[in-house]
């Protein structure tokens, strides 16, 4: 039914045309770097999305492909030379593969044992990269990233990263969306509900697992690279533990069943950080970077009480409850 | 030091440490043994036991030096105000983090333990600060040699309260009628209220537990290890990983799985590689979970496994 | 109903993107109110008194951008910087302001954030004080990957800056010169590991241990003390490091023991380096311990007691400041910083703390001398800056330069009966 597709590519062009248009309105790097922050975040949502939401299986090292891109762009563009733009690509590629095969031992697991053995994954990966300093710079980082280059131009200001990042990560929405609406998709939210009734139905569950997470790697993967040539400044703290933690309460808040929720998931994250911290730099001048935390895991439990679908399905239930009571107060026309 | 006594310290001080991840395992079996739901606050619990018990049990300066307390209280009576007050903190969140999201996913529910670890970190830190503060040991005597390994004396109180507490949940869940209406709640919720056991209060009873054991193991470790604001990570984690070691359900896996988790780091640490420490905590645990899907102890139901898939 | 539901989102998404990309910052309300502008005192003159010079007007507030680790792993190094540069900025206002070179009294506005000891977080707050807060110079960085991820944050933008991180990478660019806009106070890690290296040398010791903690600092101190001891014909028999959070030591303790070293060095911060230091005392090892200048804060005696007895480390002289000649140009600066820390916080002032004093107070120097102007700012701080009286050493920052001080600005330390005390050169060899 092509119907189906129509709203969403309308939906698409409409954020295109506002994406395209806030830089040229606003000249202030900071909004626009958080807005690529957004997009970097919206790009390891979604793969956790879908790892999360549609096959159902949890993920605690999300964070590992994320710095697994990172540093394979920074050794393959500095150390070996590689040109930008392909270290990029084969950052990306790379990671997804890797991703896919470390889910085949990793996919044995269930529940609880797959979330620890993916944060164990994590925990490995940062301590490889912090003790092998030699290679990774160790814990004070990786300095000196070249940026990307291609087609002739260097992309080493802050409107020019956000334009690719947004560009990405509209086409991995995209791309996103037409598995979720696909015969892939309905594999996928088959296994989530019964991973028994869908083998029966002939389906390779695990197959189906493990490309996702391949997928959902190579997203990652490929925010990482991106994160490297912006920044062009990376070191193991912005890929551990914490961070995937944090991917997971984005990928929550936003929904976990929900593709476009992942934009609205890192949107609302890095706004309200954003927020409490001007709040609190105002009202608890003395120790703001207290208050933000403090705020930041109230409001965190707030929106999981109050909204456990995320605030995706969260809003959209009460703009139609809104609706729904407004109608009530029409006299009905017996 | 030779071979053999270095062998012997490194088994030794594996199990002091094995003690702790213990101790904190339990508290995490208890809270998912009762509403599945892991609790990513369980380490934020020992931190503010110990913190509640150090504040009225020594000077202290709250709040950027805005607060000084000078109680000076005996140690027995901070003890008891360090458990009292994790276990207040551990019944709020409950009643106001989890029971309003009890229709929601288990995922939700993580999320906003989640969102709990956090905050409390957080007041925490505006309270007691970054700097490590330590408790006096409990009894003030010299170290034991064993082997040629080193006990320090607070290091056996560490054990024997892990022990006293494995020992005495068996007990509590097998034969007192509190702790077989909380397992019956988890088995099966709907059967235990009609049998006419509130299954909410319940998980209330599982919380202010958890945050009881939490508390006691904080205080019991904090003359050895000093306690700083941000323990609790580290601490959850690893009773999380000692936990799922011993199959998530079974208070004396979880014990067998810290001591072991605590032993193998230990001997990893001394004879391996110290910066990789952490690294082998979790290739044990892989080597666990492929090789024995359900753990160490205990069995998998397939609704057990459901309930905790997420 | 699930596509209008879907255009609905859409709409919705990109309608707050717009309107929280545009949306001007919220505007906080200072952190001191400025004082109403003063006319000169004319009606209190009493005529035909001798001339009294008239009050300066007050001028605008001079902006200053600041941001620290306050939470997370390196905490324990930011609060102290954090709170240094609140209580100086309070000092500077409560006084009047600075007196800028057009003549008038201008109050400092201080915009502090927290970056969560996180380097991506630093560059979004680095972003935020020079696009939206508008300050004409940044002091900060807790972390040297905070500090380093910022560099070409501010040089792109033509912000000066000045860390408190202590890795040389900060300063140092690639092609060998300083990076233009970025400055630092605190030593680099080098001169601390040479300090160890005379005391080593003063003893005959030739084979050590090193143990560190796994993070910036501690691996950056490991790194420089690998460098010494190279050159100084010093054998590292055992060297390994320990993740940040660590609490048990005994097994590298217990490896270390297995060797023949003779000293352990050991690079961390109270949080481990405390602990590490216990258990090594409780394990019955006796061989002497020398640290870095991580420990320079008084909850390391707090927490260590007795284990504390006969450790070693360089440190700026802040610690003992008292017992310094009364001849050291240092010393007047350091006592009061004492005083006035313990004031308004109730506990002990410590080095890194020291290190936000002084970038503070550079620039507060250069604001006297050229005003919110970044780039006169930057100016006088690499040509101006000129044996500054500073808390970390005596500054002097020159093109090749940035740091502006190196070993002499460090002493040799020693924990005696529960307080610090100054070991001189000549006395390296009894010690402990």
């Amino acid at each position: 039914m092509t119907t189906r597709i129509r709203p969403e590519l309308f939906l698409m062009a409409a954020l295109v045309l506002v994406l395209a248009a806030i830089p040229v309105f606003v000249h202030n790097n900071y909004r626009i770097f958080t807005l690529t922050l957004i997009g970097l975040f919206t790009l390891l949502t979604v793969g956790l999305s879908l790892v999360m939401g549609y096959a159902g299986q949890v993920s605690l090292g999300h964070a590992t492909f994320y710095g697994m891109g990172a540093y394979l762009t920074a050794l393959l563009s500095s150390s070996l030379g590689m040109p930008s733009w392909a270290a990029l690509v084969a950052s990306a590629l790379i990671t997804g593969l890797v991703g896919f095969v470390i889910g085949i031992p990793i996919f044995r697991l269930r529940g609880p044992y797959l979330a620890m053995a993916t944060l164990g994954l994590n925990v490995i990966f940062i301590l490889l990269v912090k003790n092998e300093g030699q290679i990774t710079g160790g814990p004070s980082g990786f300095t000196n990233i070249p940026p990307l280059a291609f087609a002739g131009r260097i992309f080493d200001t802050d409107a020019e990263m956000y334009y690719l990042v947004w560009v990405i990560a509209l086409g991995v929405l995209l791309l996103s969306l037409n598995i979720v609406n696909s015969r892939v998709g309905r594999a996928l939210r088959a296994i989530h509900a019964s991973e028994v009734a869908a083998e029966t139905l002939g389906i390779d569950a695990n197959a189906y697992k493990l490309k996702i997470f391949g997928l959902a790697a190579g997203y990652a993967g490929l925010a990482g690279a991106l994160y490297a040539q912006t920044i062009r400044f990376i070191s193991p703290s912005s890929f551990d533990v914490l961070v995937s933690i944090e991917l997971v309460t984005m990928a929550a808040i936003g929904g976990l069943a929900s593709i476009w929720g992942s934009i609205f998931g890192a949107a609302t994250v890095v706004y309200m950080a954003d927020i409490i911290r001007d709040w609190m730099s105002e009202l608890l001048a003395g120790a703001p970077g207290e208050g933000e935390i403090i705020v930041f895991g109230l409001l965190l439990v707030v929106i999981m009480v109050f909204m456990p679908e995320g605030v995706t399905a969260g809003g959209v239930k009460a703009v139609r409850n809104w609706q729904a009571r407004r109608h009530e107060h029409v006299p009905s026309r017996t | 030091m030779t071979p053999s006594e270095q062998l012997a310290q490194y088994i030794v001080s594996g199990i002091t440490q094995g003690s702790i991840y213990a101790l904190i395992a339990l508290g995490f079996v208890t809270i998912f043994n009762v509403t599945g739901i892991i609790n990513f606050s369980q380490g934020e619990f020992a931190v503010i036991g110990a913190f509640l018990a150090i504040t009225v049990a020594q000077k202290v300066s709250l709040f950027r030096g805005q607060l000084p307390v000078a109680l000076e209280w005996p140690l027995p009576l901070a003890i008891l105000v360090g458990v009292l007050g994790a276990i207040l903190v551990g019944m709020l969140l409950y009643r106001f983090g989890i029971q309003p999201a009890r229709h929601a996913s288990v995922l939700s529910q993580i999320v906003v333990t989640i969102g709990a670890s956090i905050a409390l970190r957080g007041m925490v830190l505006l309270a007691w600060g970054t700097d490590p503060y330590r408790l006096a040991p409990f009894t003030a005597a010299k170290p034991l040699r064993l082997f040629g390994a080193v006990i320090t004396r607070q290091s056996l109180w560490v054990m024997g309260l892990t022990f006293v507490a494995v020992v005495g949940l068996y007990f509590f869940f097998r034969f007192t009628m509190l702790g077989k209406a909380l397992r019956a709640s988890s088995a099966n919720p709907d059967a235990a209220r009609l049998m006419g056991i509130n299954t909410r209060r319940m998980g209330l009873v599982a919380f202010a537990l958890s945050a009881a054991l939490g508390a006691l193991g904080g205080i019991v470790i904090t003359p050895s290890i000093f306690m700083t604001y941000d323990r609790g990570l580290m601490l959850s984690l690893k009773g999380f990983v000692a936990m799922i070691m011993g199959g998530l359900t079974d208070p004396f896996g979880a014990v067998i799985g810290g001591l072991l988790l605590g032993t193998v780091e230990s001997l990893a640490a001394g004879l391996i590689s110290s910066g990789y420490r952490d690294a082998f905590t979790f290739v044990v645990l892989f080597l666990v979970l492929l090789l024995r899907l359900g753990g160490l102890v205990g069995r998998k139901t397939s609704q057990e496994l459901e309930r905790a898939g997420l | 109903m699930r596509d209008k539901r879907r255009a609905l989102l859409g709409i919705v998404t990109g309608v707050a993107l717009i309107i929280t990309a545009c949306a001007p910052a919220a505007t906080p309300a200072p952190t001191q109110p400025p004082a109403p502008t003063q006319a000169p005192a004319a009606t209190e003159a009493p005529v035909g008194a001798p001339t009294e010079v008239p009050a300066p007007e007050e001028g605008e507030p001079y902006l200053l951008g600041a941001f620290f680790s306050t939470t997370g792993p390196v905490s324990s190094l930011g609060q102290p910087e954090a709170d240094t540069m609140t209580m100086v900025v309070e000092a500077i206002n409560a006084g009047g302001g600075v007196l800028g070179p057009d003549g008038k009294l201008h109050q400092v506005e201080l915009k502090m954030y927290d970056d969560q000891s996180d380097a991506t977080k630093a560059v979004e707050v680095v972003k935020k004080l020079i696009d939206e807060d508008k300050v004409p110079v940044i002091v900060g960085g807790t972390g040297s990957p905070s500090s380093i991820a910022v560099i070409e944050t501010v040089t792109t933008a033509g912000v000066p800056f000045v860390s408190v991180a202590s890795s040389s990478k900060i300063v140092n660019a690639a092609d060998g010169s300083q990076n233009h806009w970025v400055f630092k106070t605190p030593q680099q890690n080098l001169p601390v590991a040479q300090v160890q290296l005379d005391w080593m040398k003063a003893h005959g010791f030739t084979k050590v241990a090193s143990i560190g903690v796994n993070n910036a600092f501690g691996a950056d101190s490991m790194a420089a003390l690998n460098q010494v001891t190279a050159d100084g014909g010093i054998e590292i028999v055992w060297e390994g490091t320990f993740e940040p959070g660590t609490t048990d030591f005994s097994s590298q303790l217990t490896a270390i023991a297995g060797t023949d070293a003779v000293a352990l060095v050991v690079h961390a911060t109270p949080g481990e380096g405390a602990p590490l230091t216990v258990q090594f005392r409780d394990l019955g090892f006796e061989i002497p311990i020398i640290h870095n200048h991580g420990i320079g804060n008084r909850a390391f005696i707090d927490t260590a007691g007795a284990s504390a007895e006969g450790v070693l480390f360089p440190i700026g002289k802040l610690l003992v400041a008292s017992q310094l000649p009364d001849s050291d140009p240092q010393k007047a600066t350091l006592l009061q910083y004492l005083a006035d820390y313990d004031n308004k916080y109730g506990k002990p002032a410590s080095t890194f703390g020291g290190h936000a004093w002084d970038g503070v107070m550079m620039v507060k120097a250069a604001f006297e001398a050229v005003g919110p102007d970044s780039a006169a700012i930057r100016d006088f701080l690499e040509t101006k800056i000129t044996n500054f009286v500073g808390i970390s050493g005596i500054f002097n920052i020159s093109a090749e330069d940035h740091t502006g001080i190196g070993k002499e600005s460090l002493v040799l330390v020693e924990i005696k009966d529960g307080d610090w005390v100054f070991v001189p050169p000549d006395q390296y060899a009894n010690v402990p």
